[in-house]
């Protein structure tokens, strides 16, 4: 049998709140310490205990991380999906499943093994019983390492970070690891072709998750104020800040230079942490959809009386409640217009976890810069996934506090200031803070209409020129935002944008159609609005695919409005099921839509047909036709 | 930099830090001939002015509503935030942390924190934020026109309304049970109390709730309403004679009747000397000031005074444990880890 090396994935389907995360997240860190590109992917229930749950690593030599489709190993604990896994797994493919599951193997195509892991945990004297399920699961890893050739020493390695240097309970799980490798060692014979084999590519690279990233970024960013409302995804961000901040900004006093208030709702949370951007504090709050959904009062507020404040989107599937805990892209039209009115929000769209720590300080020089909200959207599968990542990077800038006035300023300017005027003419406004105090530094914030001096007015001209100079600011944002990431190929048909963590699934769909002849470039846009190098990339390509994970296409309609006559060569690839982005549909995706000349034959023929046999049919007619079809259903 | 700006004229009196009465002013108000806001916007003025508050170290808070717009009409010098309806309680959380040396008045109405707001309310309430709080109560919506608002009496008839059918909200009572420190009522047709009441509010440490009733003279002061000038005055049932004394000022001994008077000092020093009317009446006991706005409401009196206090739990920012400098006043150098944290930081990570 010809060995598949470093190329698979392995799906691991369980009971949640069953400790299996610990497990999988060992095998995670065991290959990633074998320097293999691998990633892991948590496809979890919203429920505590009890639910179903899966998850997927790949395991890729050429460093495409993103999901697959294939589940080439499965490895099965779960009795209720034990039928649903043993399916799925590809033809050829690997099956392990415990073997106190006593239903049919159905399948000749694959390689089935069964693992004794009640049995092999009990043998294990030093398990408490109360803790035999929960070990229990290092026994399927101990056999998955025996089989695919996983190095017990990294192994070992990934449990005692995960049990933070503490021998004992690392060594109760790794004796349960050996068991298992021993057992399999002495059981099994491998009918399967694949193997690890040890790589360099991972060399100098960490691993960790977008929200702890996000979180550290912020600290770096210095960040003095969140206000946050428990919701999944973007939980972890705001607890990440609890666990970093006490000790990267430990003082000598012990006092704190921050404060982390959990509020009553997201409502209060954006309130409150306005409040304390409008002080001249580094404000941020984090949430997701339904969280940020809440925000949109606030939001507006914060754009109209230009109050600088970071909000994290880390986002989940709505609309409404949605999926709780499955990824997704779709609030960035409702981010890039929150509010009633007019309003144009800046959007920061990081696509990995490194920039989830670049963002984390970037956006508070962005918000007290430009003094406005800075979204910043980043999705659950970066935001709660282990990624393999560069590691993180001092910030390249000192900070930028933005436009503030001292009591200095103030004296000089003989108190001759404007809270709303445009002193420089890039539409930023000059502004004072709270506890400033020279006697003409005060403004009145507010919501209402006002005039370049923070008063009341109802005057139809001074109204609109507050509005229009926020417009003008706007235009501002695009030499502040981060440029997007341009990855061109020479003789490119197609230019591809995509933004977030779609990256590693269009990178490996490029490289696929590549190599049956379709060449195309990528830009992955990391902010809104959109800057020149977004303009000269959509005027380079003949046809411009846009690649996202939310149904309607929402940064192709963005594009679509920002660039009105470009809009007829864009075409919108979105897809949408709360699963992180595949190759797979990005790839079919590009070649359902691909129009240009040296396409493959067979999309010739598609978009051919296309083209020659429809008919031009009167509206009329065509009315018709949908109206039977609407019948027969 | 508190000093007075220079000015023409004839010397003006001052106070202890050197301002007049007009340094605490505001722009002219908008509301109506007589609103009962009208009055407490200048208590507000006089308390802040013989109190040598200095206007740069106060804040002001609104939400929406004609109560709302009242932080313009005076402090003119203070720093002000006029939010969103029902929302004040949670900008000026936050805007508490920028600078603890500060200290804020907001001011809110009936429909701004009982209906709308009440969420927040009961939140700025439990945390105990440093600040005053005030309740323009005048039972109705004015911007909007007339319509009830959730601490309208039941029975009250308003035009196009018809009659309400619920039982009114009391938002001391909701104070109370949300564990508030400070709540106290009051009456725009009593300036004299209201301004003490506000002062001593303003010295008090944690929330101060003030629900003065406000008559709306447009939309809600018939006589026989609950929210009225002349059932008000009718009615008003002080619960003692209330006398702010600042803590530098002794208090005379001789001016004040003994056996009938009891003394409540604030985590400032400073005192409120409430003098014994008809009953007796502890404002420190949370289950008695219960129990008497129970009684109070069964005997449609309106009760003013200092209802309850607890004057030396901590202030929602001390528990933070801050740093001395504001924190709006941190630099870089605080704000951001060293270079040399980066690569513990990432061997942190796996």
């Amino acid at each position: 049998m010809n060995k598949i090396v470093n190329d698979f994935s392995i799906t691991v389907g369980t009971v949640n709140g069953s400790g299996s995360s610990t497990a999988n997240n060992t095998i995670l860190r065991a290959i990633f310490k074998m320097g293999i590109p691998v990633s892991g992917k948590n496809l979890f229930p919203s429920n505590i205990q009890g639910q179903p749950t899966w998850y997927t690593i790949r395991v890729n030599k050429d460093g495409y991380t993103g999901r697959s489709e294939a589940r080439e190993i499965v490895v099965a604990i779960n009795p209720a999906t034990f039928a649903r896994e043993l399916d799925a797994v590809a033809p050829g493919g690997a099956f392990f499943y415990a073997d106190d599951i006593k239903q049919p193997i159905t399948r000749s195509d694959i390689t089935a093994y069964a693992m004794p892991i009640k049995q092999l945990i009990r043998e294990q004297k030093e398990v408490p019983p109360k803790l035999h399920d929960l070990v229990g699961n290092m026994v399927y890893v101990g056999i998955l390492a025996q089989m695919i050739g996983m190095d017990l020493e990294k192994i070992y390695a990934a449990l005692d970070f995960h049990f933070k240097r503490r021998e004992k309970p690392t060594m109760m799980n790794f004796n349960a690891v050996k068991a298992g490798a021993d057992w399999a060692k002495a059981n099994l014979t491998k009918n399967d072709p694949f193997v690890l084999e040890p790589m360099t590519k991972t060399d100098g690279m960490i691993m960790a998750d977008g929200n702890t990233a996000a979180a550290l970024g912020a600290i770096y960013g210095g960040v003095q104020f969140e206000a946050w409302y428990p919701i999944t995804p973007a939980t972890s961000l705001a607890e990440s800040l609890n666990d970093y901040l006490p000790t990267l900004r430990k003082r000598e006093d012990g006092k704190r230079t921050y404060a982390i208030v959990q509020a009553e709702d997201e409502l209060a949370a954006l309130g409150m942490s306005i409040g304390a951007g409008w002080g001249g504090l580094r404000s941020m709050t984090s949430t997701s959809g339904p969280g940020l959904s809440l925000m949109t009062e606030f939001a507006g507020l914060a754009y109209y009386a230009e109050v600088p404040v970071v909000i994290w989107d880390v986002q989940r599937i709505g609309p409404s409640t949605g999926l709780p805990t499955r990824t997704s892209q779709g609030d960035l039209t409702f981010a890039a217009f929150i509010g009633h009115g007019d309003s144009q929000s800046v959007i920061l769209l990081p696509g990995d976890v490194y920039e989830c720590f670049e963002f984390g300080w970037k956006a508070f020089d962005l918000a007290e810069r430009l003094q406005t909200p800075i979204f910043v959207l980043s999705d659950l599968d970066i935001g709660m996934n282990q990624w393999m990542s560069k590691p993180f990077e001092y910030p390249s800038t000192p900070m930028d506090r933005g436009k503030v006035l001292s009591e200095k300023d103030i004296e000089e300017l003989k108190g001759n200031w404007g809270r709303y005027l445009d002193k420089d003419g890039d539409g930023i406004p000059y502004r004072t803070l709270p506890g400033n105090r020279h006697p003409m530094s005060a403004y009145f914030t507010r919501g209402t209409g006002h005039d370049e001096q923070a008063r009341y007015t109802e005057e139809a001209p001074v109204f609109q020129r507050v509005l229009e100079r926020l417009k003008k600011k706007h235009k501002t944002a695009k030499q502040y935002v981060p440029a997007p990431i341009l990855h061109e190929t020479r003789g490119a048909e197609i230019g591809i944008l995509a933004y977030g963590s779609t990256e590693s699934a269009v990178q490996e769909a490029r490289a696929q159609l590549a190599a049956t002849g379709l060449r195309s470039s990528l830009m992955r846009v990391r902010a809104l609005p959109f800057s020149k190098e977004v303009d000269k990339f959509l005027e380079k390509y003949d046809q411009i695919v846009v690649i996202e994970m939310n149904r309607d296409g929402q940064m192709y309609q963005l594009l679509c409005m920002d660039y009105p006559a470009l809009a007829p060569k864009f075409r919108s690839v979105a897809f949408q099921d709360g699963l992180p982005a595949s190759a797979k549909w990005v790839r079919e995706g590009i070649l359902n839509n691909y129009e240009g000349r040296k396409m493959k034959d067979e999309v010739k023929k598609k978009t051919a047909k296309k083209s020659i046999k429809k008919p031009p049919v009167k509206k009329k007619s065509a009315k018709k036709a949908s109206d039977k079809r609407g019948a027969k259903k | 930099m508190t000093q007075t700006l220079p000015m023409a004229g004839p010397a003006v009196p001052t106070n202890a830090v050197g301002l007049s009465r007009k340094d605490y002013t505001g722009a002219p108000s908008t509301l109506c001939q007589g609103c009962g806001h009208n009055s407490i916007s200048s208590q507000i003025i006089a308390a802040c002015y013989e109190m040598n508050v200095v206007p740069e170290g106060m804040l002001k808070f609104s939400g929406i509503g004609c109560s709302s717009k009242s932080p313009t009409y005076f402090l003119n010098r203070s720093f002000g935030f006029n939010g969103l309806h029902g929302r004040m309680p949670s900008v000026a959380t936050g805007a508490m942390f920028a600078d603890t040396t500060l200290q804020a008045i907001g001011v809110s109405g009936d429909g701004d924190t009982a209906s709308i707001g009440m969420g927040q309310f009961k939140h700025i309430v439990r945390r105990n934020v440093d600040m005053v709080y005030i309740i323009e109560n005048n039972g109705v919506y004015g911007l909007t026109k007339g319509q009830f608002s959730a601490t309208a009496e039941v029975g009250l008839e308003l035009k196009k309304q018809g009659v309400n059918q619920y039982m009114p909200i009391d938002i001391c009572m909701e104070a109370i049970a949300s564990n508030a420190t400070f709540v106290a009522r009051s009456f725009a047709g009593d300036p004299k109390q209201a301004k003490e009441l506000i002062k001593a509010a303003i010295a008090h440490n944690g929330i101060a709730v003030l629900d003065i009733i406000s008559p709306c003279v447009t939309f809600n002061n018939q006589e026989n309403a609950y929210h009225s000038y002349t059932w008000g005055k009718d009615h008003e049932a002080p619960l003692h004679e209330l006398s702010y004394i600042p803590a530098r000022d002794e208090i005379l001994i001789e001016d004040i009747e003994p056996g009938g008077t009891q003394e409540v000092t604030l985590h400032d020093g400073s005192t409120i000397v409430l003098k014994k009317l008809e009953k007796d009446y502890n404002p420190t006991h949370r289950w008695e000031a219960l129990k008497m706005l129970e009684e109070a409401q069964r005997e449609n009196w309106l009760v003013t005074g200092l209802i309850y206090v607890e004057p030396q739990k901590p202030a929602f920012t001390e528990s933070f444990n801050l740093v001395d400098t504001p924190l709006n006043r941190l630099t870089e150098a605080d704000l951001r880890p060293a270079r040399e944290t980066m690569a513990k930081v990432n061997a942190w990570m796996f």
